[in-house]
């Protein structure tokens, strides 16, 4: 039954490309401009890359952990394909592009403002953000992105097995919390560096 | 019609050893950046990288003989992402220079950031492969 419902609204089998290639130019954008900033050492454009780029990172990991897993697990299994068709190419962009302006805007501003330097007061704090951010780095490249990719090449078949499409996107939202999570602690070393 | 079957997911742990290079990778990089600006014990973060190295090499072995394996689509997938990630390491090698990092620990850094960006692509091609037949299949 389920499979009868999936092959109903299954997508065609095209040769467009997984990426949305319309978004690129505002990936190459803010990439651009993470590099002339971090050229220019311009510490207010750094501090601007790194909280804005922070702060979606963290809202974006805990919606999609917090809010639009529980979401998904309620929908129907049609209904849950037309999501993630819907989703999954926007997040291939949008999750990378933040993940880059964010650690690269903010490892230049540590540097500048001297909190890489082992005799900086709260040096153990951003040691500890650095471990923070390997675990995520750990989850995101290993578990989160592949299963995003995994995802958008499933649809994109004549017939795609719902099976493997509810493996890799629990994967993808179970990931996303525990990124979410260590959020938190980010969030607590951030505000105590800033303090 | 009878439901597709759910896949089977057994086969070798390249997900798991990925996970383990990268963080071989990241502790080395960690342990480096935590000495600045003085100039960090060389061994560990060597040690890491020659294992970091070990566990990638092991790793591309386990899914280039992985019997029935969609090797097309693995290259496809992984190619792809050496590219992408060739421009994401090209920015962080930019960073290391703009830095003036020099030396033994630039080629050290440079050595982890390309273990760090050849898991990248084995792991998302390994990832999207697995669920592929083979052509005729």
């Amino acid at each position: 039954m389920a499979a009868t419902a999936v092959e109903a609204h299954a997508p065609s089998r095209t040769t467009d490309s997984i990426v949305p290639l319309g978004g690129l130019w505002i990936v190459g954008a803010v990439l651009t401009l993470t590099v002339v900033l971090i050229a220019g050492n311009w510490l207010w454009g750094l501090d601007f890359l790194h909280v804005v780029g922070g702060g979606m990172w963290t809202a974006v990991d805990l919606f999609m952990g917090f809010v639009i897993g529980p979401i998904m697990r309620s929908l129907s299994i049609p209904a849950r394909i037309e999501l993630t068709k819907r989703l999954m190419p926007k997040m291939l962009l949008i999750m990378p592009t933040l993940v880059t302006m964010t650690l690269g805007a903010g490892f230049q501003l540590a540097l500048a403002n001297g909190m890489l330097d082992a005799s900086y007061p709260r040096h153990g704090w951003v040691v500890a953000s650095m471990v923070v951010v390997a675990v995520m780095a750990i989850v995101a490249l290993a578990l989160l992105q592949p299963a995003n990719i995994a995802v958008l090449f499933e649809l994109r078949k004549p017939q795609p097995n719902p099976a493997i499409v509810q493996i890799l996107m629990r994967r993808f939202i179970y990931a996303a919390g525990v990124t979410g999570a260590m959020q938190v602690a980010t969030l607590v070393i951030m505000t105590r560096l800033a303090t | 019609m009878s439901a597709p079957e759910a896949p089977d997911l057994a086969g070798p742990r390249v997900i798991e050893l990925g996970m383990l290079s990268i963080a071989l990778v990241a502790a080395g990089v960690i342990d480096l950046a935590a000495y600045l600006p003085r100039r960090a014990p060389l061994l560990p973060p060597v040690l890491l990288l020659a294992a970091a190295v070990a566990v990638l090499a092991v790793n591309v072995a386990l899914v280039l003989r992985r019997p029935g394996f969609a090797l097309w689509r693995f290259r496809q997938v992984a190619g792809w992402m050496l590219l992408v990630y060739l421009v994401v390491a090209g920015m962080l090698e930019f960073t290391f220079l703009r830095d003036h990092t020099h030396g033994t620990v630039l080629v050290l850094m440079t050595l982890l950031l390309a273990t760090f960006t050849l898991n990248v692509p084995v792991l998302a091609g390994y990832t999207v492969a697995r669920f592929e037949l083979e052509p005729g299949a």
